[in-house]
Parts: structure tokens; sequence; C-alpha cells
């Protein structure tokens, strides 16, 4: 009698050892995880750059802005974005209100090459540029609904992708309302602005903004009251891109017309 | 109909027929050599799947730009096709679970074929989400499991996961079900196998079934707590795939209606893909006493009901868009029904809304030829919606700048091509192989309305 008790496994015991090897498999991911954290810390620059301690952000003047699209093409020279259309870290966007109220944008290349001058037989009202790029948002509608976790913020603000981790679902590209990823055709994953994360934490500023020439991009701290762009945005009055989304960008335009979307 | 007795409910299974005639029925395709025809369909629809599956090997090796996208229209064919391959999963499920708890008991003509046609349509389904990826080599990183990757774990708040938990149940749930009540009629099949091989086969199949009282109550049991387990995943699973899009911020995507309005819509073009196969099924497999005209008439009003629901849905989003007083709401829907690919919009409400429309006329319910064409039209027009909602939302989204038009390329073209090869190679495979009616539920309902 007794031996044949020993032979069978109890239900109870049974659902036991189940739950004893479930919380086995994932007590390695979880310690792995952990450690993994920390080293990630230290990894930026060997512990040189501290990400609590800034936060980023960028202004854009829109009066100041004349359409050269250097911007565009230093971003793509700097961050090795493919260089055929579609495939812009940023890029600037041509408005033309009409004397009946509608409005023609464009954007040829991305204005890589700048613009052609305008040929339009009716009257133009008014006439401007927008640069555009990854808002940053506070509250990213790409970062909820990446699947694997490959998009993220980090400690300063930026919105980052990791490429290794990144499967190229593209759903952060649809998700983002304002345009700002793309599937790098060689890596097969999502791509976009960093603020150039890598030049950012050496102390240098993004390329767009180093090659501007009218100074239309200010790149700064958010947090420092003596920063340029923290006094760029006290003295302008100052919109973000769609605001009833609710995405909180970081990126300030001053002078935005209503038409701008 | 000279038994039939009964006042108020007309007998399920027509033909004066014994329960050994139903066995002998049921079990002739799979113990007789298979027709021209079959050999026919069979090798066209393997020739269209071996297609597509070089042109989903072309597309891996090269890269997503063998497809149509570009940055504005990331998604189109390729999550067209997988929403509309979930929706034709819809019906098997719902007839074998929902129809069952609800006792509908004509559903036992119909169900085991239904179900195996979902079974092969989420089959069908889950090869997009996974051949979509750009790097789709790595499709399980989309599973959590405890991994050596780093710091970085899956996001569970992304709708994609969610949609991942959603198939994969759904997907466990049905097979088990079907398998579930395929057990009897495989073990009917072993007892009357002449070959070893076969015999073997089939035993191992029917898990030792005895045929016992005791059995009997078991399966009954289990396939009912299955079928209460299958309800919810039913209604589950196209909710879910609806929030991939009704969480985005995409106007045209984002709105509350989604999930009832896309499982309407699963549910009605599940139906109109089983009304296709049987209509065709009956015919061929000479099955038209199992199942009946009558069967098909009440197929009929389940797609009349709920196309009515899709067609409301249509309606109140147009309804919402104007009563919100959304800018880019009401630019989508006037884009949609006027804009570059407004064909495809008034091709979609032609064959949801206005085409099902004739079903309110019994004459044309039992009209096998009209319901035939009906059908087809429904496939069509529920591909169109999802490919209206997806592309006509992307192609002019919120960046005036980037509006471009998609066309799908030949890769894609043949991709979705194969993948129907791959339905009715595995559908023509499942007539072979697997009981198409399940003897022992049909053996219950012989003697429905006749009572003697």
């Amino acid at each position: 009698m007794k031996k044949e008790q020993r032979k069978k496994l109890p239900r109870r015991d049974f659902l036991k050892n189940v739950l004893r090897s479930c919380a086995g498999l994932m007590l390695p991911g979880f310690l792995f995880a952990k450690e993994a954290g920390k080293k990630a810390a230290a990894l930026l620059l060997d512990g040189l750059y501290n990400p609590a301690e800034h936060s980023w952000g960028m202004g854009i003047d829109i009066n100041k802005c004349i359409g050269c699209g250097r911007c565009a093409d230093a971003c793509k020279k700097e961050n090795n974005v493919p260089n055929v259309p579609f495939f812009f870290r940023t890029w600037v966007e041509r408005y033309r209100v009409f004397e009946n109220g509608e409005t023609l944008i464009d954007s040829p290349n991305g204005a890589v090459n700048g613009f052609e001058n305008l040929t339009d037989e009716r009257t133009i009202i008014r006439s401007f540029f927008v640069p555009k790029l990854c808002n940053h948002c506070n509250n990213p509608p790409c970062v909820q609904v990446c699947p694997v976790g490959a998009t993220f913020q980090t400690v300063d603000g930026v919105v980052l992708v990791d490429a290794e981790y990144c499967i190229g679902c593209r759903y952060c590209i649809q998700a983002c309302p304002y345009g700002a990823r793309f599937l790098h055709p060689e890596t097969r994953t999502a791509e976009k602005c960093t603020f150039c994360y890598h030049r950012v934490v050496r102390g240098k500023l993004p390329a767009c903004v180093e090659v501007c020439p009218t100074q239309a991009r200010i790149f700064g701290e958010l947090k420092k009251k003596a920063s340029p762009l923290v006094r760029f945005m006290r003295m302008n009055k100052i919109r973000v891109l769609k605001p009833a989304l609710n995405t909180e960008p970081r990126v300030y335009y001053s002078n935005l017309d209503m038409e701008v979307r | 109909m000279s038994m039939h007795f009964s006042v108020l409910r007309k007998p399920i299974i027509h033909g004066e027929k014994t329960l050994a005639q139903v066995t002998t029925d049921v079990a002739r395709p799979l113990e007789t050599r298979p027709t021209i025809l079959w050999w026919v369909a069979f090798l066209t629809s393997f020739s269209v799947l071996v297609i597509g599956v070089a042109a989903v090997t072309y597309q891996i090796m090269t890269g997503i730009g063998t497809w149509g996208l570009n940055k504005t229209v990331g998604w189109a064919f390729d999550i067209t096709n997988f929403v509309f391959w979930v929706g034709i999963g819809h019906a098997g499920t719902l007839i074998s679970a929902i129809l069952f708890l609800f006792r509908q008991r004509w559903r036992t003509s119909i169900n085991r074929s239904a179900e195996a046609m979902t079974i092969f349509a989420v089959m069908c389904a889950g090869i997009f989400p996974l051949i979509h990826l750009g790097r789709p080599w790595l499709f399980f990183w989309i599973a959590p499991y405890p991994n050596m990757r780093g710091p970085l774990w899956v996001n569970f708040r992304s709708p994609l996961l969610w949609d991942f938990f959603a198939i994969s149940t759904y997907f466990t749930i049905s097979l088990v079900f079907w398998y579930i009540g395929l057990m009897p009629d495989m073990a009917t099949l072993r007892d009357r196998a002449k070959s070893k091989i076969k015999k073997a086969v089939y035993a191992f199949m029917s898990f030792g079934w005895d045929g016992s009282t005791r059995t009997w109550q078991r399966y009954e049991t289990v396939y009912l707590l299955l079928a209460a387990l299958a309800t919810p995943l039913v209604l589950s699973v196209h909710s879910i795939v609806s929030m991939d899009f009704a969480t985005s911020v995409i106007p045209g995507w984002h709105s509350t209606i989604f999930p009832p309005y896309f499982v309407a819509g699963a549910v009605f073009s599940g139906f109109a893909m089983v009304l296709t196969l049987m209509i065709i099924a009956r015919k061929v497999l000479n099955y038209e006493e199992y199942i009946t005209i009558d069967h098909i008439e009440k197929m009929c009003k389940i797609v009349l009901v709920t196309g009515g629901i899709v067609a409301l849905s249509y309606l109140i989003e147009i309804f919402m868009a104007w009563y919100s007083v959304n800018e880019y709401e009401r630019f989508v829907f006037l884009n949609r029904a006027l804009g570059p690919y407004a064909w495809a919009f008034w091709t979609m409400i032609t064959c949801n809304v206005l085409i099902p429309q004739l079903l309110w006329f019994k004459k044309i319910r039992r009209s096998l030829v009209i319901v035939f064409i009906i059908s087809i039209f429904v496939n069509i027009g529920m591909w169109f919606e999802r490919f209206v909602i997806i592309v006509t939302s992307l192609h002019r989204d919120f960046l005036p700048s980037s509006w471009v038009m998609y066309k799908p390329t030949i890769i894609e073209i043949a991709t979705l091509a194969g993948s129907f090869g791959l339905f009715f190679t595995c559908f023509l495979l499942f007539v072979r192989f697997i009981p198409f009616i399940a003897i022992g539920e049909v053996k219950g309902v012989l003697n429905y309305g006749k009572n003697k």
C-alpha cells in the first residue's frame, strides 16, 4: 500500500512543483535584468555624463528660418540616414497661404537641397518655412505602442530607439502624429531623430543646430534658467505642434502660424 | 418527410437516415479515392501556395522594400490581410461554442467544417504579422519569457502584444475544442479502418476512446466547459485586433466603437466564408441532406443581422466625425468617400451594406446561386473594409507634406494569393482526412422533430 502511494504524484505536489519551476525559470531573467540596468548607467561615457542633471529641448524660431535645408542635409550626413526621399530625421516644410485661405504645403526631398523659387500665379498672402523633427514628447504615443519596448525615454527627456532590440513592426511609425519615424532599409529597424544624443552627451550641439546659418534652431536645457532655450521661450510666444493630442512635445516653436499642422 | 410528426420543429437532417447511414455517408470521402475534381482543386491551391511561399521568401531575403509601403503608409496589404483572415476565423468557433451554448442544434451539420475553416484562417492570419516585421527572424522577442537580452522586457502597454496573446490563445483553444469534438469520430474511423496503419493512426488520434457512457459523459462535460471558455474568446480576439487601431491617435482609427464594430464585421465575413465553402462542399460531397437549405437560410439570417450592425457602425463613424467637430476626423471621412481611394470605399459600401440587403427576401435566402454570389461579395467587401480603414487613414495622415499614394507590388499580391493557397490546400486536405461532419453530433439530432 505504501509503495503504491509513493509511485503516485499527488495533485497538490504536482501543482506545487509546476509553480516552483515557473518561479525558478523566471529568476535568472530578473537577476540579470537588475545587473544589466546598472551596467547600462555606467556605460554612458564611463559615468562622465549624468543624465539626471539634464533635460533637453529644442526651440525653433519660424521667423528666422530661410528654408536653406542645410539642417536636413547635415542630419543625413551626421546620422547616416539613407540619401533618398522618405527617409528624414529632420526636414523643412514650406507653407503657402493663398488669398482664398487655401494652404499648400510641400517639402521636396525634405528640403535637403533647399526650395525652388515660387512661381505661383495666384497671390500668396503668407509664406514661411517650418523645420520639423521628432518632438521628443513627454507623453510619447510611439513608446506606448512598441511591443518589445525597444523605444524608450531617457532620463534627460530624449526618446530613443534601441536598434538592436527593434523587430521592425512599424507600429511606432503609424503611432507618431508628427511623421518623425521611418524604417531604415538596411538595419530594417525604426529610426528617428535622437537630438544627436551621441553629440549631446559629449557637450556638443545637435548637427542641425550647429549648421543652421540663421540660428533658427535653439538647443538646450529646459530646466536651467540661464540656458538660451529658456530665454528664447520666455521672450517669444511659444506653441507646440498638435497640442490637442496631449503628447507634450519638447520642441517649441515661436511665431507659429495657425495653419501649421 | 413521412416521418415528420412535430408541428413546431422541422427535422434538421433530411432523408430518412439511419444511424449506420450517417456513418457511411460521412466516412465516404475518407475511404474512397479522390476524384479528379479534388486533384485539380488541390494542385491549383498548392501551386498558388508555392507562389506565395516564393514571394515571402524573396521578401524576407530582400526586405520590406519589396512591398509598396512608404514612409507614411507603413501598414497596408499585410495588416489588411491579417485582419481579414482573423475575421474569417470567427465563424467557426462562434458556431461551435456560442451556438452550442444557445442550444442551436442545427449547428451540428456545419460545426466541424466551420471550425476547421477557423483554424486554417487563423493560421493564414498569423503569418502576416510575422512576415511584416522588418526583422521577422526576431518575432519571438514579442513573447515575454526570461531571457538574456539585457534589461529590456516586452511592453505590456502595447496593443500589438495584446494581439499576440489574443491570437495565440484563440488559436490554441479553437484547436483543442476542435480536436476534442473530433475524438469520438476518430474512434468511429478507427473501428472502420481496414489497413493496419490507418487503424493505428486513428486509434492514436482517438486517445483510446471506448464509447462507454462514462467516456461520453466526460466528453460532454469537457465540451461544455471548452465551449464556455471559447465563447468570450470569440468576442475578445477581434476586439483586441481592433485596439491595434483604436489606441493609435490616427484619425479614422482613434474610435471607441471599434471593438464591437470589428467583432460584428468578423462574424459577418466569417459566415460569408462558411456559406461560400458550404454551398460548394454540400454539392461536391453530396451532403445536401445534411447541410440543408434551412441551414443556408439560417446562416443568411446571421449574415443579414451582422451586416446590419456593420452598416450601422459605418453610419455612426461618419456621424461621430461630423458631430465631434474634429477637423481631422471630418477630413478623413470626407477623404474616404471622395478622395483618391473613394473606389475602395464605395466597393466596401456596395458589398457590405447594399448587396446583403437582398437577404431580407426568403426567396433569395433559399436560392443557392444568389446566396453564393452574395457571400463572395461580402468576402470582397470585408477585405476592402480593412483596406479602407488602414490605407485611407494612413495615406493622408497628420503631415500634409508627406501625403502619398499606396500601390501594392506584385510581391504583396502574390503573398495574399499565397495565403488563399494555404487556406484551400489545408481545407482540401481536411476534406480527405477528417470527417467533414461531426458524426456523433449529427446522430444526436437525427430524431429532432420526429417524435415517434
